[in-house]
């Protein structure tokens, strides 16, 4: 099913060449302000009804992705079309955009407001764009009970009255209310028990069966990303480092860092447990990235080329049809080097 | 699931917040013992016509430095033969008055000032933070005075003098709650639901930050009865012949080897209350410190 993303007219997402800096306050008076490459260039595409899984250790910018796709911070170039509209931080334009597209966040009990019943954080969103205060009720308490929490019970309750489970129920019911065609989860369920955690995913598996939604999937687990995407980005210090088909990517990844974060995921066999961890230590300042391949500094297959110019996203494999694109110098030499480790259903081709 | 049968069956646990700090305030024995009090002086104070036994400047030569349980007099009189309860019913209107409405007015203009540099930050932040500054640098009472010795005495003056000492500590407090309040992520998920600045302040920052701004203000009152008593003290307030506490006060003092409780009665009363509102506010912050 992935091959018709590629070939689809027209795509929900279009994101090209997205870019965000921040400014660091210098150590001394006078000194020149340091920048952090939070996102540098990321393009990619989406078509409707799809789910993009964008994955990454922690700090590699996916969640300034999903605030700049947002527009709750603005980026310093770049071009985001989404569901019809160009991304600006023109006022009335990312309200409109807002009703377009929504976002769920990763801390269940911050991100809904302690003092607000439930029933009224669900309804802020429809009364801030002119629905009718008993529609917005009516459409809260709709949704309730259609993210599995019985209306009469949950709708006057505070969010430190409900479990975590619970409250991520009621953010995801909140980000529903505007009726968005593109929903991005940031972290979503990262923070919930396991059980509760398949319980979400299940439900986010239905919700966008129903609502005919696009999901932006932010995560760090490589697991849940699988279960849940058709496509995955996988991010390295504000870079793309590989963008593909998620079955293709896990299957035959073709960058050293998806290979290493693969590698990385606790096996499932007893009898294959993961030994020594892929990559050590921790990812290079953002503030002063490396040169060329931002990766090189932790690659097991680094070349005179990886220090000298910034890879490219190319064709992982040149034979192949699927659009699965990575960005490595040394893709013909590492080529055939992936032994897969995970030995499940999937697997057989490798 | 109609609306009908939603209103016929309420949710069974609605504890707003609100009412969980009512319900604590009220297991408070200092608070409520607070509460009556304030109740009792404030009721005294807004029923003075009706109850007060009798005019509040109808003085009798004759009838000077009358000592506590005179009959006829139950308090005694004062320095001019004025009944001394008629006038501290009558003092408390305009003590209370000029003690509370200050406290009031800062509120409304310190709050607002305060929520709007805590949210907005940025430039709009420094410029009403660092003017804030300018008048913490003053020792407020020393400010106060200045303020109303500019103006000239009187209740007018002193209520707009106290008022303006008031607000940089409630700017203040109400800024670092909005800060704090600022970051949190249900204010990006308002944002990201297309609210406005405004509408996110109304809906989202205020509900948060009023807590602390309350108890803050609630101890505010105290200080304000005191500068008030005290500015009338030093004629800088209420002018003769109102009945006023700090002006009774300072009529008084000539009398404290004479009648020393008589010269005590309008001090008891400022303390009284000040220490009425102080215990008030901690009782308050208690009842809000929920986790």
């Amino acid at each position: 099913m992935s091959s018709t993303v590629v070939t689809a007219p027209d795509f929900i997402v279009d994101v090209a060449g997205l870019r965000k800096q921040f400014k660091v306050r210098p150590e001394r008076f006078g000194a020149k302000p340091k920048v952090v490459h939070a996102v540098s260039d990321i393009s990619f595409k989406l078509a409707p009804g799809a789910t993009l899984g964008i994955v990454g250790e922690s700090g590699c910018g996916k969640s300034t992705v999903a605030r700049l796709l947002m527009g709750l911070i603005e980026a310093d170039d770049g071009d985001v079309r989404m569901a019809g509209l160009q991304l600006s931080q023109q006022p009335d334009q990312l309200k409109a955009m807002r009703s377009k597209v929504q976002m769920v966040f990763q801390d269940s009990y911050a991100s809904l407001n302690p003092r607000m019943s439930i029933e009224a954080s669900i309804m802020f969103g429809p009364v801030v764009h002119g629905v009718p205060r008993d529609e917005a009720r009516h459409t809260a308490h709709d949704l309730l009970a259609r993210v599995g929490l019985e209306p009469a019970r949950f709708a006057g309750r505070y969010p430190h009255e409900v479990s975590g489970g619970q409250r991520q129920r009621v953010n995801i019911a909140r980000a529903l209310a505007l009726k968005p065609e593109i929903v991005i989860f940031d972290e979503a369920v990262s923070a919930l028990d396991k059980s509760v955690e398949i319980q979400v995913l299940n439900l986010l598996q239905d919700l966008k069966a129903e609502f005919k939604l696009t999901y932006l999937f932010i995560s760090h687990d490589l697991n849940v990303v699988q279960y849940i995407s058709d496509q995955v980005l996988v991010m390295y210090l504000g870079k793309i480092v590989e963008i593909g088909p998620v079955q293709d990517v896990y299957e035959r990844p073709a960058h050293p860092y998806t290979r290493a974060l693969l590698a990385s995921m606790p096996s499932m066999d007893p009898w294959r447990r993961t030994q020594a961890p892929p990559i050590v230590g921790d990812p290079p300042s953002p503030i002063d990235p490396p040169s060329g391949c931002r990766f090189r500094t932790r690659c097991q297959f680094t070349a005179q080329a990886c220090a000298a110019s910034e890879p490219l996203l190319q064709a992982a494999d040149a034979s192949s049809s699927i659009d699965h694109r990575a960005a490595c110098h040394m893709l013909a030499a590492t080529a055939g080097t992936w032994q897969p480790l995970i030995a499940d259903g999937t697997e057989g081709a490798a | 699931m109609s609306a009908a049968s939603l209103l016929a069956e309420p949710s069974p646990k609605q504890s707003s917040y609100w009412d969980d700090v009512a319900r604590r305030l009220l297991r408070d024995k200092v608070s409520i013992a607070c509460m009556l009090l304030l109740a009792l002086i404030v009721l005294g104070a807004l029923l003075a016509p009706w109850i007060a036994p009798g005019d509040p400047s109808m003085g009798s030569v004759l009838k000077r430095l009358k000592p506590v349980g005179t009959p006829g007099h139950i308090l005694g009189t004062d320095e001019l033969g004025r009944d001394m309860l008629t006038r501290l019913l009558y003092g408390g209107r305009t003590s209370l008055l000029m003690g509370m409405a200050p406290v009031g007015m800062a509120l409304l203009i310190g709050g607002t000032l305060g929520m709007v540099a805590g949210f907005r930050g940025g430039l709009v932040n420094a410029l009403i933070m660092r003017t804030v500054d300018v008048l913490f640098a003053f020792p407020s009472v020393l400010l106060a005075v200045a303020i109303a010795g500019a103006l000239g005495a009187g209740v007018g003056n002193t209520l707009l003098a106290l008022t303006i000492v008031l607000i940089p500590p409630l700017v203040r407090v109400t800024e670092s709650a909005t800060t704090q309040v600022r970051s949190l992520d249900f204010i990006e998920a308002a944002r990201a639901s297309g609210a406005g600045d405004g509408t996110i302040m109304r809906a989202h920052v205020l509900s948060n930050v009023i807590g602390p701004v309350l108890v803050y203000a609630t101890s505010l009152l105290s200080v304000s009865i005191i500068m008030a008593a005290g500015l009338s003290f030093i004629g800088l307030g209420a002018k003769p012949p109102t009945a006023e506490w700090g002006l009774m006060l300072n009529s008084l003092r000539n009398a404290i080897y004479s009648q020393p409780l008589l010269a005590a009665l309008p001090g008891v009363l400022i303390f009284a209350v000040s220490l009425g509102f102080n215990l008030l506010a901690d009782g308050l912050r208690t009842a809000m410190d929920v986790k």
